[in-house]
């Protein structure tokens, strides 16, 4: 059996964190992640067997925490739930064994780079990156927009705190997006 | 310009990509309805000057496609209606 190192998505053996002024920013290696879609016309099952495993669908543009599980909205019938990776690596064996064939699930884990955002105002940052009107949204509030050309998940979790997931591939451009603004604002 | 989704509310036309007109869902039987019916839903398009049904799709949103109607003289969007829901009304299965 080949023995593997496991590296970031910045290339390192250890998660970075960045601290800008201000704004520190996080990079997330321990969170799994996989893509929740209900098949047609089975919805129903979904919602019910996801209530008994405690994994929550939240509304549409919606974040909502979890026990184990916490789960962003990404479309109509779809989401992305997150989970501990130390405990749920197998995130989407178990997602598949909590809801049987009602719903199609893929990993995601390793398709993303995970930044925790955190400042006393992020809206400052996040205006100059995106369309998203930070300040005026609720805390909960996820949604998909376009950050320095890149697709990315935008999740707000209160006015100082956000979490960004953007393509892993892209990682080291969307860092340098972050820290660019950063040092513009601060 | 704003597009008014119906299910995430107010979102830059920035997000979107446009596809062209709404008929496009109506594709005859390539099989049955014969050659010019065919011909005229893949070359044929109408260039209204006002009210237009168009398909949007909301790429950098929820991946969702939109029937637009938009007065191309105004630029005012009057309706946004899910594709889905518009096809479906059509007797459509998916």
């Amino acid at each position: 059996m080949a023995s593997l190192i496991a590296m970031t998505a910045l290339g390192a053996r250890e998660p970075a964190i960045i601290t800008r002024g201000p704004l520190t920013i996080t990079e997330r290696f321990d969170v799994a992640l996989a893509s929740v879609a209900a098949r047609k016309g089975r919805m129903a099952d979904v919602a019910k067997a996801a209530e008994k495993a405690g994994i929550p669908l939240p509304g549409p543009a919606a974040h909502q925490q979890g026990t184990a599980y916490s789960a962003f909205w990404t479309a109509s019938e779809m989401w992305f739930v997150e989970a501990p990776f130390a405990t749920h690596e197998l995130i989407a064996d178990l997602l598949k064994s909590a809801l049987g064939d009602a719903a199609s699930i893929t990993e995601q884990t390793d398709a993303w780079v995970v930044f925790d955002l955190a400042a006393s105002d992020l809206a400052r940052v996040l205006e100059r990156l995106c369309s998203v009107d930070f300040s005026s949204v609720p805390a909960g509030y996820a949604t998909r927009t376009v950050l320095e050309h890149l697709g990315v998940y935008l999740i707000k979790h209160g006015p100082g705190a956000a979490r960004v997931y953007g393509p892993r591939s892209s990682a080291e451009s969307l860092l340098h997006a972050l820290e660019t603004a950063a040092r513009s604002v601060f | 310009m704003i597009i008014y989704h119906p299910i995430l509310g107010p979102r830059d036309a920035q997000e979107f990509v446009y596809l062209g007109d709404a008929g496009l869902i109506d594709r005859p039987d390539g099989m049955t309805a014969g050659v010019k019916a065919f011909h005229d839903y893949l070359y044929n398009r109408d260039n209204p000057a006002g009210e237009h049904r168009e398909l949007w799709y909301h790429e950098q949103g929820d991946r969702s496609w939109l029937v637009v109607t938009r007065d191309t003289v105004t630029h005012e969007i009057t309706k946004v209606e899910l594709a889905r829901d518009v096809a479906r009304a059509r007797g459509r299965a998916k």
